[in-house]
This record gives structure tokens, C-alpha cells and sequence, in this order.
């Protein structure tokens, strides 16, 4: 490894750093404001770290790495996303007994995890950071462990979450024996010329098919789109609302990260060699799937971290749309940026609406997630409702939010790809989804509730508060983030 | 950018209207006053023709466009002048948070007045939806006892649609883009696209779906009788004075301009819609015992004659539709001011307790009296000049709907005489004790719309004159 590969890694190599730091620090002295001190100057180092690893960019690092702007877009965020959840945990962990230090490290950790996952361009690597990621979690989720909700979460995460990796792996063994390639790219060059990756399963090759539907499952596990979906609304429900809201946007946007990824550099749904339009078909099924069926169980529930759960596995079936359209556009760049978009505005939002639900529990008085203890939210607590409505009219596609110019892409994308049916079912998904966000928006109209003043802290309100203008601004004035996913999305295609 | 300072001064007006609450009860209503009165003293400054450009999202052709002709410029300055209505007339009806009461208010009015203006077809939508979240809260917090029920469906109904024309505008730029290689979303540019017959006539449908929900026409009128029931006083004033315009004003503006060909293949249904839309809004709101609901439902019949007047598509019943969006914007606002006086007072709107009202408040009586003829079509009023150029216009296109629609007046003289003898005349209702009449403010804001009626009636080329070079210019058969 030479000197410029280190510049590349240095997002890494800092957080690994930090890690390292905090681990040592409690080892010493316990104290929950210093662990979180140090962790949050560990992610910003981090953060500044991106700028040097980025003059190195794109470079490859070793076979299983290669740091481009597109990795450094989503380790930003991911990076940020880690710092908002550790300011959110901290306030949520306090007053629980025992200590509350190691937590800090865990999720630094998972954010290494899923700054792995992004830059990753073969199966090691993308085994790896899953893995990192998931043992992370596992403890995360189960982090209050004197209550039973969050054990049950992890023990149920522990187990489908174990059954997708398995599955994952077995298809990569599989697409590994039929092509004796590890590598993204590798796997594209593996097939004979003329053919392309997708298709070739199709055509002959039964153990690469199966491998291929093996991989996706496992990834469909992890992106829990429906079918595969069972356990993400228990989960979510279950887990610290810090660690339901870090599930929701870091371990999904890092999951469909080094999926497109896969995509790009397989050309798992290149549509040139003809037939493989069965593997389209896989995700385009799913897709429309979790976006009606999301939306429709989203109707049913009482608590917001089940709503919210089902209401992002709706998001992810829309974002399959920018995934389609890989295969469907003669140019990519389309595809990525949509996809790019999508995501940026997903995790604010539905980091916004975490944060509220978040900075409303806490591990001594537990979950608020039922929908009646939000009533009169906005006479008690103006600017948490305030950005919970911001967050919930973006999830439901209102102009001048996130959520809005996001549905705007996947809708200007689908009618490039004439992807008609998935955008009829992203309308009808859309439509059915105004429904339950607006009743949790009328809930905290409510006036004459009594329900109990609950303790916030000055940086819970503020963090959210930032989340919320994030929201809106994204929505207002998309075009210096369009500019900057176009750039990296036109980087992304032009390496070699 | 005259135009964005205008919208701009009433989103910044309604936060910080928001906010002074803290200070004073009473200086949001204040602060609120003195904007739109800002605001309307700044139209009058903006010369009619403005035009201005910024960019917005490069990326997609979006700019930032507004314009104002005469039609945009008499729609805006109804807008303001109803809002003023508006604010006066919640003067004393709400209590609760005024503060935020008033932001929605300024907001909706924002987003009207952008409806009105924007000439990029993305901006339309974003000024589309923005004008709906703060109209459902207004519903939503300060509405009666059903606002839930009310707020949900008048969101899910525009929503829904709005889904809809928001799919119709995207395949639109994208066609456009496939025949002239040039993405755009500027109205001017959309004009000229070169459209398949078969896309056109579903994007059309689009967007017709989408306006004729909020202007509304049956059968997609369902939300607006609960919608208006519901909501407060100053609600119900926008909602039928302001809001019902916007559905009329993009069937004028977008619908017929944008797909010319099909909307003269969907000229028959669409008459069809409004002709029915006259004559059953009309049969439904004689079946009402709730004043409030009586008018709204004679809303959806006088609407009708404007859905029939655009499709009409020639200059008399055009400028006729106008003329009747102006002028059922002011006789409706009055009416639903009359309901919240009324509710004020005796805490119904059912008409089997009121009766006999006349003696205990006669300047209500009277007040009451100009605006029910006004509404069934008295000649010398600015309705009956909208109807009867609508009809004039209509007779030339199809005789069977026009005669159908010409029946929707008896039909209305009926309804509305009715509303009078039921509330005002009559019986003295024994369980009404004294109730105050109308007072200053009250009758002040009465008065000003009996001289805008009463000028639209005589004089109505006042309208006419600047709604003509937009008419003609949009291509209005002549």
C-alpha cells in the first residue's frame, strides 16, 4: 500500500482511530458525557478526513476497496447520520442503570461498517462491512437490556437478519463457482464476450441464476422489501428509538449503497444482452410489492416506529424505481443521480422523524410511539411537531420538502425509463400513504390533551430542529445538492 | 422580482405573525391587517404585464417564472381583497392561537397568489400543493365538530389529484423533450408541444381531473359540502372565494390552452359535468337544513357555470366565466360570513332554529337579503352578468346544455329564496332570544361587497377590459 492509498482511507483510518480512542478512554474512566465528547470528535474528525481522502480519489485500495466520490458521499452522510444518533442516544440512555459508554463504541463501529459497505466493489468486502454493521446493531438494539421489548427486537433482528447473510452467501458461493470471480467488475468480465452478467444466468447457466436470486434475496433481506420484510416492523418497534432511527436510514442506505454499486460494475441489469430482463422483473416485483403493501399495512398500525417501519419499506420500494432504470436507460447517470437524490432526502426525513420520536422516549420512561400520546404535541412542544410535520409531510411527497424533490427524480427517471407500472404503483402507494401521515399530523393538532410533559434537552430540540430545516432546505433549494450528485454520478460511470 | 416580493411578503408576514402572538393576543390579527393591506397597496404598484425570471433547478429547466396579465391581476387582487374579508371576519370568532391561526391565513393566501402568477408548470404545482397544507390546518385546528372527517377528505381529494396532474405535467416535459431535445417546465415553451392525439387527450384528463376536483364539479364534489360545513368562518371564505377559482383559473389557463384538440374532443363531457354540475348542486343544496351547507352546495351549482363557460371556449362565455369567478367569489364569501355571524350568535347553523331573525337584527336581514339575490341571479348584479354571458356563450355551442343549465336558475331562485324564508322570515323562532345585529366592522366589510357586486353588475367592463387581451390571447374562438 503506498502513501496515496492511506490518504484514501483516511475517512477510515480516522474513524478507526476515534474508535480505538473512545475504547481506551473507558477503559479508564467511565463517563458518558466524555464518551460522547469523544465520539462525536471522532466522527468529525472523520468528516474532515473526507476532503484529503477525496484529492485521492477515485483510487482502488487493495482488490476489495475503491474510494470515489460516490463512497464519500454516502460516508458524509453516514458520518453525520452517526453524530446525530449519538446526541439523540445520550439524551434517551441517561437515567438508565448501568453504564452507557460502550454504546458509543458500538455505533462507530457500525458506521465503519457502513463506510465499508460503500466503497466496497467486491463480495469480501461487502460480507465484511454487512457483517460489522449487523454484530453492531444486534448489541444495539439490545442495548436497554433490562427491558424486555428491545431483547426480543434483537433476538428477532439476530436471527432473520443471520438467515439473510447466510442466504447472501450462499449466492455468492454459488455466482463464485459458476464464474470464478469475487470481484464487481470481475464478474462482468467473467462472462464471454458478447454476453453480459445478467444474462448469462438466464440463458444457460442454472448455478449462476441461482446465485444470482440467492444474492438478491439475501439483499432484499437486508433492505427488508417485502416479501422479506417480516421482521422490520417488530424490530423497529422494539429497538431504542435512536438505534430504530439509525436502522432505518444508515443500515438501509449502506445495504442499497454497494447494491447499485453491484449493479453498476456487474451490469446485473444491462438490458443490452436481451434476457435479462428476469432479473429487472425479480426487483421490479418487489418493488411494486413494497410499495402497495407497505403503504396498506402503514394504514393499520397505532405506533409511529411501525408506521414509520412500514412506511420505509414503501420508500425502498420506490427507490427500486432509480435501481429499474439502470437497466432501462441507455445513460446511467440518470439512475444514480435519482438514486443519490432519493436517498439524501429519505435520510432526512426520516432521520427528522426519529429524532422526534427519539427525543420524546427515553430508556427510564420508555417508548412514546403510540399515536394518541402525540396529541396536543404542537401546543406542548411546537417546534418538535413542527418538525415531525416537517418530516411527515416530505415522507408523504408534499412540494418544498426533501421528500418532494425525491419523488420529483424517481418520477422524472421512471418516465425516462417508461417504467409505467412502477410509477402507478409509487401513485397509488403515494395516495394511500397521505392517509396515515396526516393522522399523526391531526393527532398533534388535538387541543384539549393531557398527556404528560415530557423532559427534552436544549441539543435533542436543536438537533432536531436542524434535521427539520435540512428538510425543508433540500425541499426549497435542491440545486447545489443536484449539481453535486451529478458530478459524482458521471465520476461513478466514468471509471474504468 | 415584484412579483416573488408579493408572495414573499405574505410568507414572511404570516411568520412573523406566528410569533407576535407572544407580545399581544391581538397582534397577530394587527400584523395580519397590515400585510395584506401592504400587500394589496404593492399590487397596485406592479404594472399588469409584469414578467420575471430566476433560475431555480437548472438541472430539469426549472425556473422560477411569474407573471401577471389582467386575468392574473384581477384573480390576485380578489385574492387580497378576500383575504382582508377574511381576517376581519375571524376577527372575534378565533381565540385559540391566533398567532398561528393567522400564518395559515397569510400562507394559503402565499400560495394562491402564486397559483395565479407562476408560469412554470413545476412552480404551478409547488404553489398548488402549498396552498393545501395550510388550508387543512385551518380546517384541521379551528374547524367545527367534524374537522377531523372534513380535513382529511379535502386533503386526500386534492392530493390525490394533484398526483395526478403531477404525473400529466411530467409526461408532458418528457414528450416535449422527445420531440425538441429541450427539458423544460416553462409554460411558453409547453404551448407549442407537438403532442400525440392519444397522450394528449390523457394528459389533458390529468389535469382536467385535478382542477375540476378543486373547482368542484360533480361528481368529484364530495368533499367540499363537509370542507366548508367545517371549517372556520375566514376558512370558508377562502376556501369558496379564492380557492374554488384556482381549479377554474387552470382549466382556463392550463387545461384548454396546453391540449387545445383534445379538450375540443372532451368539450361535450365537459359541459355535460357542468350543466349537471348547475342543476344538481342546485337540487342538493335546496335539500339542506344546515345554512352553511345550503351555501356551499350552491357553490358546486354556480361553479358549474363556469366549468360550462370555459368549455364553451368562445369570448362571451369565457369572459362570462370570469366575470361569475369574481363575482361568486364575493356573494359566496358574504354568505359564508353571514353563516359565522349567525353561528356566532345563536351556536347553530340549522335553520329549523333560526326563523324570524329579520326583527331581532334587521341589518342582518337586509345584508342577508342583497346576497341571497345576488346569488339566484338578480339582473343589476355581477352574478347575473357571469350567467347569463355564460349561457349567451354556451346556447352557441350546445342548445340542450345551456337550456339544462338556464333551469339550474329557477332552480337556484328556489334554494335561495328558501334560505331567506327559512332564517330570516317566517315565524319568530321562540327559543331565539336578542341577539346583537351587525356592528361596525361587520357591516363595513358587508357594504364593500355589495359595491363590488353592485359595480360588477353595471359596469362589469371594468373586468372585462383586463380579462379581454389575456381571453383573446390564449385563443378563445371569438
Amino acid at each position: 500500500m503506498t502513501a496515496l492509498d492511506f490518504q484514501a482511507l483516511a475517512p477510515h483510518l480516522t474513524l478507526t482511530a476515534g474508535l480505538l480512542v473512545v475504547v481506551l478512554a473507558i477503559s479508564f474512566w467511565r463517563s458518558h458525557r466524555t464518551a460522547l465528547t469523544l465520539t462525536l470528535l471522532s466522527f468529525a474528525a472523520a468528516f474532515i478526513a473526507l476532503w484529503p481522502g477525496l484529492d485521492a480519489a477515485p483510487r482502488q485500495v487493495t482488490p476489495l476497496l475503491v474510494l470515489d466520490a460516490y463512497a464519500a458521499f454516502f460516508n458524509g452522510l453516514f458520518i453525520l447520520i452517526g453524530a446525530v444518533t449519538a446526541i439523540l442516544a445520550h439524551r434517551y440512555l441517561q437515567g438508565r442503570a448501568g453504564s452507557q459508554e460502550e454504546f458509543h463504541v458500538l455505533l462507530l463501529l457500525a458506521t465503519l461498517g457502513a463506510m465499508t459497505l460503500a466503497s466496497a466493489q467486491h463480495f469480501a468486502a461487502l460480507l465484511l462491512g454487512l457483517e460489522i454493521i449487523s454484530i453492531s446493531l444486534y448489541a444495539m438494539v439490545a442495548y436497554p437490556e433490562e427491558s424486555h421489548p428491545p431483547l426480543e427486537a434483537a433476538l428477532k433482528y439476530l436471527v432473520l437478519s443471520g438467515v439473510g447473510s447466510a442466504t447472501m452467501l450462499f449466492g455468492m458461493a454459488l455466482i463464485y463457482h459458476a464464474t470464478g470471480a469475487l470481484g464487481f467488475a470481475e464478474l462482468a468480465a467473467s462472462v464471454p464476450v458478447g454476453d453480459t452478467f445478467a444474462a448469462a444466468g438466464d440463458r444457460a447457466d442454472l448455478w449462476l441464476t441461482a446465485g444470482q436470486v440467492l444474492f438478491i434475496i439475501g439483499i432484499a433481506f437486508k433492505l427488508s422489501l417485502i416479501p422479506f420484510h417480516m421482521w422490520t416492523p417488530d424490530v423497529y418497534q422494539g429497538a431504542p428509538a435512536p438505534v430504530s432511527g439509525y436502522l432505518a436510514t444508515v443500515s438501509k442506505a449502506a445495504v442499497f449503497a454497494v447494491l447499485l454499486r453491484f449493479a453498476v460494475d456487474a451490469e446485473l441489469l444491462d438490458l443490452s444482452g436481451g434476457a435479462a430482463v428476469s432479473m429487472a422483473m425479480l426487483f421490479a416485483i418487489v418493488a411494486v410489492l413494497s410499495m402497495v403493501i407497505g403503504n396498506v399495512l402503514a394504514l393499520l398500525q397505532d405506533s409511529i416506529k411501525r408506521l414509520l417501519a412500514y412506511s420505509s419499506i414503501a420508500h425502498v420500494g420506490y427507490l427500486m424505481i432509480a435501481l429499474l432504470v439502470l437497466g432501462a436507460l441507455p445513460g446511467q447517470a440518470m439512475a444514480v443521480e435519482t438514486a443519490l437524490v432519493f436517498l439524501a432526502g429519505y435520510l432526512a426525513m426520516t432521520l427528522a422523524a426519529f429524532a422526534v420520536v427519539s427525543e420524546l422516549s427515553s430508556a427510564a420512561v420508555g417508548e412514546r410511539d403510540q399515536i394518541e400520546e402525540y396529541a396536543g404535541l404542537f401546543w406542548r412542544r411546537p417546534v418538535l411537531a413542527a418538525v415531525l410535520t416537517a418530516a411527515l409531510l416530505s415522507l408523504a411527497g408534499i412540494p418544498l420538502t426533501a421528500g418532494f424533490i425525491a419523488k420529483f427524480y424517481l418520477f422524472a427517471a421512471g418516465v425516462e425509463g417508461a417504467l409505467w407500472g412502477l410509477i402507478w404503483a409509487m401513485i397509488v402507494g403515494s395516495a394511500l400513504s397521505i392517509y396515515y401521515y396526516l393522522k399523526i399530523v391531526f393527532a398533534m393538532t388535538v387541543r384539549d390533551a393531557d398527556a404528560p410533559a415530557v423532559p427534552v434537552s436544549a441539543i435533542g430540540v436543536v438537533t432536531a430542529a436542524v434535521l427539520g430545516l435540512v428538510v425543508l432546505v433540500l425541499g426549497i433549494y435542491p440545486a447545489p445538492l443536484i449539481d453535486l450528485v451529478g458530478d459524482i454520478a458521471a465520476g461513478m460511470l466514468s471509471q474504468p | 422580482m415584484q412579483l416573488l416580493g408579493l408572495i414573499l411578503l405574505l410568507l414572511g408576514g404570516g411568520a412573523v405573525a406566528a410569533l407576535s402572538e407572544r407580545l399581544h393576543r391581538n397582534a397577530p390579527r394587527w400584523l395580519a391587517l397590515g400585510v395584506i393591506a401592504v400587500a394589496g397597496l404593492y399590487l397596485l404598484a406592479i404594472p399588469v404585464g409584469t414578467e420575471e425570471q430566476a433560475a431555480w433547478i437548472p438541472r430539469f429547466g426549472i425556473n422560477v417564472i411569474l407573471a401577471m396579465d389582467g386575468l392574473s391581476f384581477a384573480m390576485v387582487a380578489l385574492t387580497l381583497f378576500l383575504g382582508l374579508i377574511a381576517i376581519v371576519s375571524s376577527w372575534s370568532e378565533i381565540d385559540e392561537s391566533p398567532g398561528f391561526f393567522q400564518f395559515n391565513l397569510l400562507w394559503t393566501l402565499a400560495g394562491v397568489v402564486g397559483v395565479f402568477t407562476a408560469l412554470d408548470l413545476f412552480l404551478f404545482f409547488v404553489f398548488w400543493e402549498v396552498m393545501l397544507v395550510p388550508m387543512y390546518f385551518l380546517i384541521a385546528i379551528w374547524g367545527h365538530e367534524a374537522r377531523a372527517y372534513a380535513a382529511m377528505k379535502f386533503f386526500l381529494f386534492t392530493q390525490i389529484s394533484g398526483l395526478l396532474m403531477l404525473f400529466a405535467i411530467m409526461a408532458l416535459v418528457y414528450l416535449h423533450y422527445d420531440t425538441s431535445g429541450v427539458i423544460t417546465f416553462a409554460y411558453a415553451d409547453l404551448l407549442g408541444a407537438e403532442l400525440d392525439p392519444a397522450y394528449a387527450f390523457l394528459l389533458m384528463l390529468g389535469f382536467f381531473v385535478a382542477f375540476v376536483v378543486k373547482l368542484p364539479a360533480v361528481p368529484f364534489h364530495t368533499w367540499l359540502p363537509d370542507a366548508h360545513t367545517q371549517a372556520p368562518t375566514a376558512g370558508s371564505v377562502i376556501l369558496a372565494g379564492i380557492l374554488l377559482k384556482t381549479g377554474a383559473y387552470g382549466l382556463l389557463r392550463f387545461v384548454v390552452p396546453l391540449f387545445p384538440e383534445a379538450a375540443l374532443d372532451f368539450r361535450w363531457p365537459a359541459m355535460f359535468l357542468g350543466a349537471a354540475s348547475v342543476v344538481y348542486g342546485g337540487y342538493l343544496a335546496f335539500s339542506q337544513s344546515d345554512f352553511k351547507r345550503l351555501v356551499a352546495y350552491s357553490s358546486i351549482s354556480h361553479m358549474g357555470f363556469v366549468l360550462l363557460g370555459v368549455f364553451a371556449w368562445n369570448t362571451v362565455a369565457v369572459q362570462g366565466a370570469v366575470v361569475q369567478m369574481v363575482a361568486h367569489g364575493f356573494s359566496t364569501a358574504a354568505l359564508f360570513m353571514m353563516a359565522g355571524a349567525l353561528q356566532q350568535r345563536l351556536h347553530t347553523r340549522e335553520m329549523g332554529q333560526m326563523g324570524g331573525l329579520w326583527h331581532k337584527a334587521p341589518r342582518m336581514g337586509s345584508v342577508a337579503l342583497f346576497f341571497v339575490v345576488a346569488s339566484l341571479g338578480m339582473p343589476g348584479l355581477g352574478n347575473f352578468v357571469g350567467e347569463f354571458m355564460v349561457l349567451i356563450g354556451a346556447f352557441q355551442v350546445d342548445v340542450p346544455l345551456t337550456i339544462a343549465a338556464a333551469i339550474g336558475i329557477i332552480v337556484a331562485a328556489v334554494y335561495a329564496l328558501s334560505l331567506m324564508q327559512r332564517s330570516f322570515q317566517g315565524e319568530p323562532n321562540a327559543a331565539v332570544e336578542a341577539m346583537p345585529d351587525f356592528g361596525f366592522r361587520e357591516l363595513s366589510v358587508m357594504i364593500l361587497m355589495m359595491v363590488a357586486l353592485v359595480w360588477l353588475g353595471i359596469y362589469p367592463e371594468t373586468l372585462l377590459n383586463l380579462s379581454a387581451p389575456v381571453v383573446s390571447g390564449l385563443g378563445v374562438a371569438p
